[in-house]
């Protein structure tokens, strides 16, 4: 029932492969001067991506999957929501984050037992009811704490990092029909950076997965 | 989500819709009886777009007469803690009832209280998580705001409670001039640590929940700023001042699927480590006591005593807080339906015993561990009333004021009509929270007012000053809850989307697994 895709404006193909790790410094580092994008609108502005829009989520899933199958690689669906399984729809990896978890619980475990060492045990040894200055048994409590505030910190801000965040500016935040994602829009946005990326094709292709509106995302608004 | 559909469910409440301004103890739909249709997590079938503009709402629109009004008394109360507070340090400890013998009394009476209503916000958010008890998305966002402000509450008294506060400092293990370190073979130092983080992971995981939401709230206040632009009206300052402020703090969330990926394991991660933790966290409360060698303190049976107490003590506070807010919010009984409350009185009924038994399991031990120190605690000091031993406990009215309160109110909900109704629950969830305080009072004060010889016998009595600051702590709170009512999204309105119907990738009458479509994908369908 949906309707028919309206045109999305023209892309040209101008430059070359592009350099992914230093467009990524630059987004962060204004100072460093962003590589040249791969295509332009024909108003001059460099494009960001081709996003496109579904009704329901089992269509976004099933769009999902075709394109994942085409072999895109930097694309992404857009949901206010996690959607349960998009990730194997999308193909995405296991993500790292449980190990810089247990990295950073680790961490401050051993931080939490050494500090007390030393403080109790070595620097400031207190005699207690006789019992031993550097026993560890006393010590638990407080490993146990530093060990689960080191971790529960390694857990957001490394959830945060893997995501590139936190980054206040980015091309579909500064489009207007990406406001609604947050309530209820669903989408799906593939950047011009992939190497698969043509205007034609990835707009035939997301045509055929069902999408009910195209539009072309300009870097930069 | 693969074996079921809600939809019939569904379907049977928007038959069958709740009479309007009823108090709806029936037919609203969430009381399914047949085991194997689960309830609607949201009710009247709402859509996606529905929810957010139910829960961003809240935060939007101007408040009620009676958000006015009750905030004016509660920030009022909270003045008055100020002021309690600055002539308590002025003056000095002795402002308090405190004596020779009884040198704990409402201070840490208030800060066990506190603390334990602060248990369970991290309860729903991270063992029902782990449980994967989906009813928890009506009420883990507030709960956990509620632990956060009970924890604030917390902090102050044994803050305070040190008389000297300049010195507070010396509790935490900051290299000094004087080269002395704390303690650390001490639980009251165990405590500070299990405290701050137990205070700081809340914050992070609350804050972590809130990422999306705020995000949500941000492109909504964005739009608003762009459509009275193209009108050519004025930008409201409300809207400017939202898109800013949660712009900043959505730190940029854009609502990527990959995003949401990593996002969801963090959660799960985070929910992993909270629960120990919050298990933790009491149990070091109660080395405060049970390592010491006091009859009546020293008991082995303590940790899961006071995790037990904490969890009856912070449910009953989420339904003492949540049951009103559903009555005066519009729409909120779609969110937070009945069954939501029922499974929460169970809770309370499950806990109110297993606190009882405790209680009774306490006494058990003092008799047949045959120390009569220990026993003389619990019989005289505690349970015996005046009027039937000589020897008899004066603070008996306390202890039958705390089995009243936490072991026979909350039986009722062993009658379905009695926990499906919501005056009730509230009813029985504010005996359980005064039930809770004198729980604490009856152990910390009754243990200590009477030492091994009689001499050293003292009373312990509040003056005003113990009230006030009590009283405006309870003002503190109530602010604090009141300002994140009108002000951030009290639902996690992230969560509530992705378990409605709707949400379902599968479709409504697609009963296959994830799986089976990743492996059918090929084919392309």
């Amino acid at each position: 029932m949906s309707d028919a895709p309206a045109e999305v404006g023209k892309a040209l193909e101008s430059g070359r492969e592009p350099n992914r790790v230093k467009r990524l410094i630059s987004s962060y580092a204004p100072f460093i001067q962003s590589p040249p994008p791969r295509f332009r609108t024909e108003s001059g502005a460099a494009v960001h991506g081709m996003m496109a829009e579904y009704a329901t989520v089992p269509e976004i899933y099933h769009a999902a999957e075709k394109i994942r199958d085409a072999g895109y690689r930097d694309w992404d669906v857009f949901a206010s929501f996690p959607i349960h399984g998009i990730d194997e729809a999308m193909g995405v990896k296991r993500t790292i984050l449980p190990l810089i978890v247990a990295g950073g619980g680790f961490t401050g475990a051993i931080l939490g037992y050494l500090m007390q060492w030393f403080i109790s045990g070595y620097d400031y040894p207190l005699m207690k009811q006789g019992k031993p200055y550097a026993a560890w048994e006393p010590f638990l409590p407080v490993t146990f704490e530093m060990g689960v505030l080191f971790a529960a910190f390694s857990a957001l801000i490394g959830m945060l990092a893997l995501n590139g965040l936190p980054r206040w500016n980015h091309p579909l935040l500064a489009t207007k029909s990406f406001l609604k994602v947050s309530d209820d829009k669903l989408v799906i946005c593939i950047e011009s950076v992939d190497p698969q990326f043509h205007p034609e094709r990835t707009r035939d292709l997301l045509r055929d997965t069902g999408a009910t509106k195209l539009e072309l995302i300009e870097e930069d608004g | 989500m693969t074996t079921f559909n809600p939809d019939e469910a569904t379907a049977r409440g928007i038959a069958s819709p709740r009479p309007a301004g009823g108090s709806g103890t029936l037919g609203d739909g969430s009381l399914v009886e047949d085991p194997a249709a689960r309830p609607p997590m949201v009710l009247r079938n709402r859509s996606i777009s529905e929810i957010t503009e139910i829960v961003c709402g809240y935060a939007e629109k101007p408040p009620g007469f009676w958000w006015i009004g009750l905030f004016l008394m509660a920030s009022s109360l909270m003045g008055l803690l100020g002021l309690f507070i600055g002539y308590f340090l002025i003056t000095g400890v002795g402002t308090w009832g405190l004596n020779n013998q009884v040198n704990w009394a409402w201070d840490i009476t208030n800060f066990v209280f506190w603390i334990g209503i602060g248990h369970a916000g991290t309860l729903i958010s991270a063992i029902l998580c782990l449980l994967k008890q989906k009813w928890r998305t009506a009420v883990n966002r507030s709960a956990e705001a509620m632990t956060i402000f009970a924890v604030m509450c917390a902090g102050i008294f044994p803050a305070i409670h040190v008389g000297r506060i300049w010195f507070i400092w010396m509790v935490f293990p900051i290299p000094n001039y004087n080269w002395i370190w704390p303690n650390f073979q001490s639980p009251l130092l165990w405590d500070v640590f299990a405290v701050s983080t137990y205070a700081t992971v809340s914050v992070l995981f609350w804050f972590m929940g809130l990422i999306p939401d705020f995000a949500t709230m941000r492109d909504r206040a964005q739009g608003r700023m762009l459509t009275s632009k193209a009108n050519g009206r004025r930008i409201r300052i409300p809207d400017f001042l939202r898109s800013y402020i949660f712009g900043l703090l959505a730190l940029g969330w854009r609502n990527s699927s990959r995003h949401w990926h990593r996002y969801e394991l963090a959660y799960l991660l985070l929910a992993g480590l909270s629960t120990p933790l919050v298990l933790s966290v009491h149990s070091i409360v109660s080395f405060d006591f049970a390592t010491s060698v006091l009859p009546g303190w020293h008991t082995t049976i303590f940790p899961p005593y006071f995790v037990a107490g904490a969890v009856f003590g912070g449910f009953a506070m989420v339904l003492l807080l949540l049951v009103p807010l559903r009555e005066l919010l519009p729409n909120m009984k779609d969110l937070l339906t009945l069954r939501h409350l029922e499974n929460m009185a169970k809770i309370l009924l499950l806990t109110g015993m297993m606190v009882g038994f405790a209680y009774a399991m306490e006494f058990f031990i003092a008799w047949y561990g045959a120390n009569e120190f220990e026993f003389y605690a619990f019989a005289y000091n505690r349970v015996l009333p005046t009027w039937i031993s000589d020897n008899g406990a004066p603070y008996w009215w306390a202890y039958w004021a705390m089995i009243s309160c936490n072991v026979i109110s909350p039986q009722i909900f062993w009658f379905k009509k009695l926990r499906q109704n919501p005056l009730a629950i509230w009813i029985v969830a504010l005996f359980v929270t005064i039930g809770m305080w004198f729980e604490r009072f009856v152990i910390i004060v009754t243990s200590l007012h009477r030492a091994f010889l009689p001499g050293e016998w003292h009373m312990f009595f509040p003056t005003w000053v113990d009230i006030g600051i009590f009283v405006g702590s309870i003002g503190m709170f109530m602010t604090l809850f009141l300002l994140f009512v009108r002000f951030m999204p009290i639902f996690p309105i992230a969560e509530l989307k992705a378990v409605i119907p709707q949400a379902d990738p599968h479709g409504h009458d697609d009963h296959g697994d994830a799986n089976d479509d990743k492996d059918k994908s090929g084919e392309g369908h």
